[in-house]
């Protein structure tokens, strides 16, 4: 499984898992998107720890969740981020729309 | 010039190619021993490329993606990443960020991406054709 979700107190994390790319990050769009229209959480929070690559499409898996989550005012955090998928969210000028949490598990 | 070493190969434009087609990419050049951030840079570019021809290119039926990889003098190296899909009407439209006719999922970053992390990048396209996609990127020896 691409995915691994906990929810607790409104917050709803996802460990994604492995690289992400236009091919992968649809299965983890759908698990995301699932448990996030039923809970309706305040908060997102993206843990790419465990991502070894992803190319835009992990932009577009980001930016996707963030179009969700603003149909009842959620926020999305990403944390685990590695220095070069790091420099992929600044590239795509999304700090502002997104909180970052630096190396965190 | 000719190049000291060169790689060829295509796919069906199948999406789980991807990471084939990125990873194929980077072995050839690994013994050029680059530094990390600079072979995910080239990785990440050659994801972008193919991920349009799957997306693009391919949209309304499977197609083959041709690449081929040129390693020349000075740690030059030259991929090349071809469709002979439906074409690109505008491509300096296509190519401004943002710009996206792939869905709401889709970014819009894929140029950009290719163009910020590569020292070149050149497409050509013909409605009705194909495109290609050739990027390039200097692999400096490592001190």
């Amino acid at each position: 499984m691409s995915v691994q979700l906990a929810y607790q107190n409104g917050v709803l994390t996802a460990r994604l898992f492995g690289e992400i790319d236009h091919h992968t990050a649809r299965e983890m769009r759908e698990a995301v998107d699932d448990a996030a229209q039923k809970l309706k959480p305040y908060r997102l929070r993206l843990d790419f720890s465990d991502v070894p690559f992803m190319d835009s499409s992990g932009i577009g898996l980001i930016l996707g969740r963030v179009r969700l989550f603003g149909f009842w005012k959620g926020q999305v955090v990403l944390c685990g981020l590695s220095p070069s998928l790091y420099k992929m969210v600044e590239l795509a000028g999304i700090d502002g729309l997104v909180a970052v949490e630096r190396r965190a598990g | 010039m000719r190049p000291l070493n060169e790689a060829q190969f295509s796919f069906p434009s199948h999406s789980v190619n991807e990471s084939f087609a990125r990873a194929a990419v980077t072995a050839f050049l690994a013994h050029l021993d680059p530094t990390v951030a600079d072979l995910t840079e080239l990785k990440t570019a050659v994801s972008e490329a193919v991920t349009n021809a799957i997306v693009h290119g391919y949209r309304d039926a499977i197609g083959t993606v041709y690449i081929s990889v040129k390693l020349y003098e000075n740690g030059k190296a030259v991929v090349r990443i071809r469709d002979k899909g439906c074409g690109i009407p505008d491509v300096s439209q296509a190519m401004e960020p943002l710009y996206t006719t792939g869905g709401e999922d889709r970014a819009g970053l894929g140029f950009s991406v290719m163009q910020s992390f590569c020292d070149g990048l050149r497409v050509t396209s013909r409605v009705g054709v194909g495109t290609t996609v050739t990027l390039t990127k200097y692999f400096a020896p490592r001190a």
